[in-house]
């Protein structure tokens, strides 16, 4: 027994295995002290179960329900999501999303991919101050952020026409119909870029020093570095990124709700089909209707979210 | 800022280093803007360049303005913020690290399928399921209390994982298992010894579920209506309705975009401080979660 209070012996530590199979697959003499293991995990439990299940599990109930004038509430099976399926605001707002995610997730991880090597590569001046600074953004609100993009934009006191007057540029109208999405692509990119150089950049740090001296031994340049060392080490951070981007685009609400006040004309109630479940809920008070449009937009969000997350470890395991 | 991170031995790299300031200027210039608009009285706003002063130097003006205007509702949204920061971000710091620990550290019938249950998790698209909560939770009479923010606010899979994988790297089992010999009780034990080790990990998912409830809007436009609970997120952009005149009545209120800009000043104030004094806890934290699959 007493044997145990010595472990403190130089020990053969293991080498840092650099990728290691998820879960605490270690030693394992927990015995007779499981039930701390559900202790732990209970008040997680119990507010998991109060702020996720339980709307999950009603709004898939309401979704097979309709408010008639006559005959009240009424089952009426999968009536909703067929009418969703077939409806023509909520799908703009699905393709409206889908073209968002194509142009502006790749942009963002992008320039966040870039930033994040410039960091780690050692050959920045104050790199702790472009590390911090371009992560500060992630702290300001959407609704913030959007209301300064806004007006920054917009032609009442815009920083964007008066740069354009400066530089004798012609600024076009950012927040007229063509450029909308661009705009809000602009807002969200600004917010998340340096949250997402951090994931990354995290990722870079857990690589090895000997390894770039071995590579350097071997007579590989910094472009060979970072495309051999540097490139598999973040793609998991990067897939994680991915995942966490393609479940915020599908989401976009913030961002558009609050320009509608600033360009009304432009950003209907249904411009994305977060802000359509929303409108029909609280201003059509079609609540069973607004439920089946979450329940599709959840599953198609997570059906999306999931495939990307499987290619990219597939990739994982395939190198 | 920690030196091994950027070895010394490299040559820095002056055209890189104006790319870079290139991406900086993007990050910090609407934020100058904002500094220098909430300087300005309406004038100025609307006739000097942004990134400069106007017309005389209006800030302390503004923020007076802020503050009193409509006795003093910003001052109770900032109080609203503040709650539901410090005890909904609080709580899920907590309340993650107490199950990433128990995931980590402890063997137990199920564990396999709680800890796929929170990675899906993670996937379930939160404002989803706004709406739904907002009817359960009209059903339940907590809609226009400050629990319908603050009770959703403590779920965070996300920490949860990243606690999970932090826990298993922080903790070694041989300190439990000597706690244990000791006499000391599992709780007593997570409470005095493996805390401390899960700090890093634990400012790192503290300061993410912060800057969420900070930033939460969707979740108290929905569940709230009474302006006395708003957070200041669902409060600025009422009072931005009313300087646009979207608000319903028809009258663009001019007077109104000092008072928006230079609210939205003093609303990010408290979380850049934050990032700014607790990154060294963070970033390390950072660096040991995210990276694992």
């Amino acid at each position: 027994m007493s044997t145990s209070r010595t472990p403190l012996a130089p020990s053969p530590k293991p080498p840092p295995a650099r990728r290691r199979p998820a879960g605490p697959a270690r030693p394992t003499s927990r015995l007779g002290h499981g039930a701390y293991g559900y202790a732990f995990f209970a008040p997680f439990l119990a507010v998991f179960v109060i702020g996720v299940v339980a709307p999950l599990g009603y709004a898939a109930y309401l979704s097979f329900f309709q408010d008639r004038l006559i005959g009240g509430t009424v089952f009426v099976g999968l009536d909703n999501y067929r009418r969703a399926l077939g409806d023509e605001l909520f799908r703009a707002g699905l393709w409206r999303v889908l073209l968002f995610l194509l142009v502006q997730v790749p942009v963002m991880l992008g320039l966040a991919l870039l930033a994040a090597l410039a960091v780690d590569s050692g050959r920045l001046r104050r790199a702790g101050l472009f590390r911090i600074g371009i992560f500060v953004p992630y702290a300001v609100p959407a609704v913030v952020a959007s209301l300064m993009w806004g007006y920054l934009y917009g032609d009442r006191f815009g920083l964007a026409g008066q740069l354009g007057d400066l530089l004798g540029i012609d600024v076009p109208d950012l927040l007229s119909a063509n450029w909308m999405l661009a705009s809000i692509g602009n807002v969200v990119t600004w917010e998340y870029v340096g949250y997402n150089m951090l994931i990354l950049y995290a990722a870079l740090r857990t690589v090895p020093e000997e390894l770039y001296e071995a590579a350097e031994m071997d007579g590989a340049g910094e472009f060979r570095k970072a495309w051999s060392i540097k490139l598999p080490a973040v793609r998991p951070a990067l897939a994680l990124a991915t995942v966490f981007s393609i479940i915020g685009t599908f989401q976009l609400f913030n961002e558009p709700n609050v320009m509608q006040t600033l360009a009304p004309g432009v950003i209907s109630t249904s411009y994305t089909p977060n802000m359509y479940a929303y409108n029909l809920a609280f201003n059509g008070q079609q609540f069973n209707y607004s439920a089946a449009v979450a329940v599709v937009l959840g599953g198609v969000t997570a059906v999306v979210a999931y495939a990307v997350q499987v290619r990219s470890m597939r990739k994982e395991q395939g190198r | 800022m920690s030196r091994r991170t950027t070895p010394a031995r490299r040559r820095p790299s002056t055209a890189l280093t104006l790319a870079m300031g290139l991406m900086l200027l993007y990050a910090l210039l609407p934020l100058v803007w904002l500094f220098m608009s909430s300087t300005k009285d309406t004038a100025s706003l609307m006739n000097s360049f942004g990134l400069w002063f106007g017309d005389g130097f209006h800030l302390f003006g503004n923020i007076r303005d802020v503050l009193t205007y409509d006795d003093g509702i910003y001052l109770r949204w900032f109080g609203n913020t503040l709650l539901y920061a410090v005890v909904g971000a609080g709580g899920a710091a907590f309340v993650s690290t107490a199950a990433g620990y128990g995931l980590a550290k402890y063997r137990f019938r199920g564990r396999t399928a709680l800890s796929a249950l929170v990675l899906g998790a993670i996937a379930i698209p939160g404002t989803a399921l706004a709406v739904p909560t907002y009817l359960l939770f009209s059903k339940a009479g907590i809609v226009d209390t400050p629990w319908a923010v603050l009770l959703p606010s403590l779920v965070s899979p996300f920490g949860v994982y990243l606690m999970r994988v932090y826990a298993a790297e922080a903790v070694p089992d041989t300190v439990l298992e000597a706690a244990r010999i000791d006499g000391s009780g599992e709780l007593r034990t997570f409470f005095t010894i493996s805390l401390r080790m899960l700090a890093p990990g634990f400012v790192t998912v503290l300061l993410f579920a912060l800057v969420a409830t900070w930033n939460n809007y969707f979740l108290p436009l929905i569940v709230l209506s009474d302006p006395q609970w708003f957070p200041l997120t669902v409060g600025l952009n009422q009072w931005n309705a009313l300087a646009t005149g979207a608000a319903g009545s028809g009258v663009t209120t001019v007077n109104f975009y000092p008072l928006v800009v230079t609210g939205s000043l003093l609303a990010i104030v408290p979380l850049v401080v934050a990032f700014l004094f607790l990154q060294r806890f963070w970033q390390s934290g950072l660096a040991a979660g995210s990276v694992k699959e």
